[in-house]
C-alpha cells in the first residue's frame, strides 16, 4: 500500500498534479491512497520551498513542478 | 544468451536516448536561424501586408495603427518565445533550495544584494510565496534579506524585460532591471534595519521541518531543453492574449490619440503623476503584459519616462494578490511597511527620471 501526498493549497499546478496522480493510480490499477495536504504547517514539515510537493511513502520526490507521467509512475512503483 | 540480449537491448536504449537528445538539440540549433530570419524580415513582411496586400494608403491614422499592430505582435511574441526558452533553461541550474543554501548566514547588506540578484534567476511563482517565506525564515535568513528576494523575484521577470526591450529599446529595459535591483536591495535592507520581526505571525517561528529536503535529480541537456519548452508553453500560453490586447490598444493610441494628449496627466511637470501612477499600479498585476504596450504608446503622447517607469514598476512589483497571500504569515503592519517602502522607492525612481530626462 502506497501513501501519496500532494502538498499545496491554492496553486494551479497543485490541482493539476493532484488530478494527474489520481488518474495514474486509477489507470494503472495501483493500490495507493492519494491525499492533498493543504495545511501550511503540515506542508512545511516536509521542508519544501515551492508547491506542489509530491510525497510518496513520506519521502519528498519533487517540489515546485508537475513531473512527467512516467517519472511519477516510476516513483509510485518503487514506493 | 540472456546477458547477450540484455546487453544489446541496453546499447540500443542508450543509442535511442542519445539520438533523441541529439535530435532535440539539433532542432533547437536549426530553429534559431529560422527565428532570426523571421525576426529580421518582420519589417518587410509588414510593409507587404499593409501596403501591397491590404493596399492601405500611407500616412493615415488607420494605416499607422494597423501597421503598428501587425509589426509589434509577432515581434514581441518572437522575442518572448526565445527569451522565455533561454531563461527556462537557465532556471534549471537554480532552485529555491539552492538559493536558500546560498543565503544562509549572509550579513544584511551582502545578503540583500545576493537575494535580489538570485531573485531574478530562481524559479518563482507568487503562488509559492508562502512556503518560500516560511522556508527562508526557518533557515534563519534575516527578514530583510527574504524581502529583497520577494521584491526582486516578481518585479524583474522575463516577460517584463522582453516587453520593455521590444517596445522601448534595450536602454529602458536595462534601466528597469538596474532600478528594480536597487529598489529590492534598499527596501529589503530598510525592512531589515527597522527590525520588523515582531510583525511576522508567531506561529511562523514555531515551524520546524523534519524531513530532508528534496534530493535533486541530475538533469541532462534534453531535460533542460524540455524545461525551456515547458516554460514557453506555460508563460506564452498565459500572456499572449494580454499582449495582443495591449498592443491593439497601443496601436489605437498610436494612430488616433493626439500628440501631447497625456502631458497634462503623465507629463514630467505634473508632480502628482508619479505617486498617482504607483497607487493605480498596485491592483493591476495580472494585466502587466497588456499594460506595458499601452504605456509605451502613451510615452509618445506626452507621458514622461519617469512616470511611465514608476507606473510599470508598481504594476509588476507591487501586487495586491501577493499581499493578500502574504497576509497569512505577516501582520498588516508589516505588509503596509513593505508596500510603503517599495512604493516610496519606486516614486524616488520616477522623480529622478522625470528630473533627469
Amino acid at each position: 500500500m502506497t501513501t501519496i501526498k500532494i502538498l499545496g493549497s491554492g496553486c494551479a499546478k497543485c490541482r493539476t498534479l493532484h488530478t494527474k496522480v489520481q488518474e495514474l493510480v486509477a489507470t494503472n490499477g495501483l493500490t495507493a491512497t492519494v491525499t492533498k495536504v493543504e495545511d501550511l504547517v503540515e506542508i512545511m514539515k516536509y521542508g519544501i520551498l515551492s508547491t506542489p510537493g509530491l510525497v510518496v511513502n513520506e519521502q519528498v520526490k519533487s517540489a515546485g513542478s508537475v513531473p512527467k507521467d512516467d517519472q511519477i509512475l516510476a516513483w509510485l512503483r518503487e514506493g | 544468451m540472456i546477458t547477450h540480449a540484455t546487453i544489446r537491448l541496453t546499447i540500443i536504449t542508450a543509442i535511442m536516448k542519445q539520438l533523441s537528445a541529439a535530435n532535440k538539440f539539433s532542432m533547437v540549433v536549426l530553429l534559431l536561424p529560422v527565428w532570426i530570419a523571421l525576426y529580421l524580415s518582420l519589417d518587410r513582411l509588414t510593409r507587404v501586408i499593409v501596403y501591397s496586400f491590404l493596399s492601405m494608403p500611407e500616412d493615415e491614422h488607420l494605416t499607422r495603427a494597423v501597421y503598428f499592430f501587425i509589426f509589434e505582435v509577432p515581434k514581441v511574441l518572437l522575442l518572448l518565445t526565445l527569451i522565455v526558452f533561454v531563461v527556462g533553461i537557465i532556471r534549471t541550474y537554480f532552485s529555491p533550495e539552492k538559493t536558500r543554501a546560498a543565503l544562509e548566514g549572509k550579513p544584511l547588506f551582502v545578503g540583500n544584494v545576493m537575494a535580489s540578484s538570485l531573485g531574478i534567476v530562481t524559479p518563482f511563482c507568487s503562488c509559492s510565496a508562502i512556503p518560500l517565506f516560511l522556508g527562508f525564515v526557518e533557515a534563519g535568513i534575516p527578514l530583510g534579506v527574504t524581502f529583497s528576494f520577494l521584491i526582486a523575484a516578481p518585479m524583474i521577470n522575463e516577460v517584463a524585460i522582453v516587453l520593455l526591450f521590444g517596445l522601448f529599446g534595450w536602454e529602458t529595459a536595462l534601466l528597469y532591471v538596474i532600478m528594480g535591483l536597487i529598489i529590492a536591495v534598499t527596501s529589503g535592507w530598510v525592512i531589515g534595519r527597522l527590525k520588523l520581526e515582531r510583525y511576522v505571525e508567531e506561529w511562523v517561528y514555531k515551524i520546524r521541518s523534519q524531513h530532508a529536503p528534496v534530493e535533486e535529480q541530475p538533469l541532462t541537456l534534453t531535460d533542460r531543453i524540455d524545461h525551456g519548452w515547458d516554460a514557453v508553453k506555460d508563460v506564452v500560453g498565459k500572456v499572449w492574449l494580454y499582449i495582443m490586447i495591449g498592443i491593439a490598444v497601443g496601436a489605437g493610441v498610436h494612430g488616433y490619440v493626439p500628440e501631447n494628449f497625456m502631458a497634462g496627466i503623465m507629463g514630467k511637470d505634473v508632480w502628482w503623476s508619479v505617486p498617482l501612477s504607483v497607487v493605480i499600479g498596485i491592483p493591476m498585476y495580472s494585466n502587466a503584459a497588456g499594460i506595458i504596450p499601452i504605456v509605451q504608446a502613451l510615452l509618445g503622447k506626452g507621458a514622461s519616462l519617469g512616470t511611465a517607469l514608476a507606473f510599470m514598476m508598481s504594476v509588476i512589483g507591487l501586487s495586491l494578490p501577493e499581499m493578500i497571500i502574504l497576509k497569512k504569515v505577516l501582520k498588516i503592519q508589516l505588509i503596509a511597511a513593505f508596500a510603503g517602502i517599495v512604493g516610496i522607492g519606486i516614486m524616488i525612481v520616477g522623480f529622478i527620471f522625470n528630473a533627469v530626462y
